[in-house]
């Protein structure tokens, strides 16, 4: 196990490398600098002026130049400063991460807690309503666009209600009922669309599972029903239903942008957004080496997960 | 599947058989559900085709009637400038389905391309295009979208092009891990053996199996494909104003006027979401007929 993980590990090594160097050069095509996304914000400045900025930020020097030097700091911890407020890449995004780790964590609570018994209804009640209901409800979710759902969320609670939530965020340990009332309704919508991907897949490996010799000698040996679903079938038919509920942990890195622009959080989708927009290389690679390490860290804790659950399954 | 049909054979088929187009198409089309979806994508294909005949008003020219409430003149209403919404819903479709499918038919295109060669050659080929793929799967399709809007440049078609290389990764997999179990089939060996060539295998031989979970990836990506483009104008990275396109509306006029106009965004926002509602419908009654192991499900 432990040779595993560590083969694992130094494997993720050229991958990490090439993701470095990709998303450094691409940051580099987006037409303009931070230098000019600067003065999009309004004011006239000499070319000379310009010249200076950009050899003051270092961004005048050659790429290969400009990445080594990033890269020599990175692998002594220093994720370098942002072009475009100066403050230290890393404890800016750490902020952002603990927003989106909030709401993806809330999510993906509620869309377990929905979304494992539905499946498993769903599948034990095939084409009865129930399977009907479950099935309505799973494909809406994956239909509806999640910034159309918070709108209609707002508009329902303005107009009928008389109450908003609060829109400015506050850290959890802060003032955790202002920070509730942030974070409940995104969590709320992005768990919806959660538990109807989870729904779904827990669905179709159960009938899958159900359909197995053991399942019917379960039942032969008398056993019931619950017992059946629950102790013989769902612990096979869950697996693959972790691979699904690990993919969405990777979501939280960025794939909220949509969900923080309508309730105005500071979380990772916006960050990402931010320093696209400003071509901020440091903060954007800084971001992108830590997402690139999580998902391949995520990855591994799923396989090594697979083995805890399954016996059968081995690593060497 | 029935019971006794499953017990002769057990063995669950990974790769589902050949697809026969006009069996398959009879059995997508009696099912209800996917009768329902397929009637109303043709409701707003044809929408989007006869957009100038069908459209009362201008999608784009102003007038002074602004902020009406729906009305028999103006079913959904119109919006700051006195646009009419129904109008510029209707042209809206065309956005929609001009990225959707030209996003999934360029996506599904590469990611099957890159899946078939790289599965087939196998060896350090393949090695290293999955490395790539990899890295491209690391990120969640909405940030990998918007990174690739922002170095091609904001447009509708700019988007059109970063949908599509969202859709290669997740393709290329499903295609590559089909070609790697066909590949094991004694027919495969025994074409080598007669002296068939690589492309001469891989094209005849290889494609066919392939044909099923790539009509399977199309019916899943279409619908997808309108979300993403929808959340794309949203963060204005697609389709930019006086254009009409659905999720612009919903970001632009309809956030802004919510409370006192809430028909301009109630109205955009159902037809993404009755759109991509039939799309998945009817990709689901696609993938039930033709995945074998979900057969009877």
């Amino acid at each position: 196990m432990g040779g595993y993980l560590l083969r694992r590990l130094l494997a993720a090594i050229p991958s990490l490398l090439l993701v470095s160097l990709a998303v450094s050069a691409l940051v580099r095509l987006v037409p303009g600098d931070v230098v000019m996304a600067r003065l999009a914000e309004g004011g006239y400045v000499t070319p000379e002026v310009l010249a200076k900025m950009r050899e003051s930020l270092g961004i005048d020097r050659p790429f290969l130049v400009q990445y080594l030097d990033w890269g020599s700091h990175l692998l002594r911890g220093d994720f370098g400063k942002s072009l475009w407020t100066a403050e230290p890449v890393l404890p800016r995004i750490l902020t952002s991460v603990g927003v989106s780790a909030q709401i993806a964590i809330m999510a993906i609570l509620l869309s377990v807690v929905i979304a494992i018994p539905l499946g498993v209804l769903s599948a034990s009640h095939r084409e009865s309503p129930i399977d009907y209901g479950a099935r309505l409800f799973a494909i809406t979710g994956l239909s509806l666009p999640d910034f159309w759902i918070a709108t209609m969320l707002i508009l329902v609670l303005t107009l009928w209600v008389g109450w908003l939530p609060e829109f400015r965020f506050v850290a959890i340990w802060r003032d955790p009922s202002t920070n509730l009332q942030t974070t409940i309704f995104p969590a709320a919508i992005v768990g919806y669309r959660f538990s109807a991907i989870t729904a779904r897949m827990m669905r179709s490996t159960m009938l899958e599972v159900l359909r197995e010799d053991y399942i019917r000698t379960a039942r032969a040996k008398g056993l019931r029903d619950r017992a059946v679903l629950y102790r013989h079938a769902l612990r096979n038919a869950i697996i693959p239903v972790l691979t699904v509920i690990g993919g969405q942990i990777g979501v939280l890195l960025g794939g909220l942008v949509v969900i923080e622009t309508v309730f105005s959080l500071p979380g990772m989708g916006r960050l990402i957004f931010d320093s696209v927009t400003r071509r901020d290389y440091p903060l954007l690679q800084g971001v992108v080496m830590l997402i690139a390490a999580f998902y391949i860290v995520v990855n591994l804790l799923i396989d090594v997960a697979y083995a805890a659950i399954d016996p059968r399954i081995r690593y060497h | 599947m029935s019971r006794t049909a499953q017990a002769v054979d057990p063995i669950p088929i990974a790769v589902p058989p050949r697809l026969r187009v006009p069996d398959t198409a009879r059995r997508i089309v009696r099912n209800p559900v996917a009768a329902i979806s397929l009637a109303f994508i043709c409701v707003v294909v044809l929408a989007a085709v006869f957009a100038p005949v069908l459209s009362p008003y201008d999608p784009i020219g102003s007038s002074i009637d602004t902020f009406a409430r729906p009305s028999l003149a103006h079913p959904m209403g119109t919006d700051d400038l006195g646009r009419d919404v129904a109008t510029r819903v209707i042209w809206g479709s065309r956005t929609s389905l001009y990225v959707s499918l030209l996003s999934v038919a360029l996506g599904i295109f590469g990611g099957a391309t890159i899946g078939l060669v790289s599965g087939f050659i196998g060896g350090a080929f393949d090695l290293i295009v999955q490395r790539g793929i990899d890295s491209m799967l690391a990120f969640p399709g909405i940030v990998l979208a918007m990174a690739l809007v922002a170095v091609l440049g904001i447009s509708t078609t700019n988007a059109l092009i970063a949908i599509a290389i969202v859709i290669i990764p997740g393709t290329s997999r499903v295609v590559r891990s089909t070609v790697l179990v066909t590949k094991a089939n004694v027919y495969i060996e025994a074409a080598v053996t007669i002296g068939a060539s690589g492309q001469r295998v891989m094209l005849r031989h290889v494609l066919p199996n392939v044909m099923a979970p790539i009509l399977i990836l199309i019916s899943a990506y279409l619908g997808n494909a309108i979300l993403i483009e929808a959340a794309l104008s949203f963060l204005g990275l697609s389709t930019q104003a006086p254009e009409p396109s659905w999720g612009l509306m919903l970001s632009g006029t309809g956030r802004r006027y919510m409370e006192t106009a809430p028909w301009l965004a109630i109205f955009p926002g159902l037809a993404i979401s009755f759109t991509v509602l039939a799309f998945n419908m009817l990709g689901d009654v696609v993938r039930d007929v033709l995945d074998p192991r979900l057969r009877g499900t």
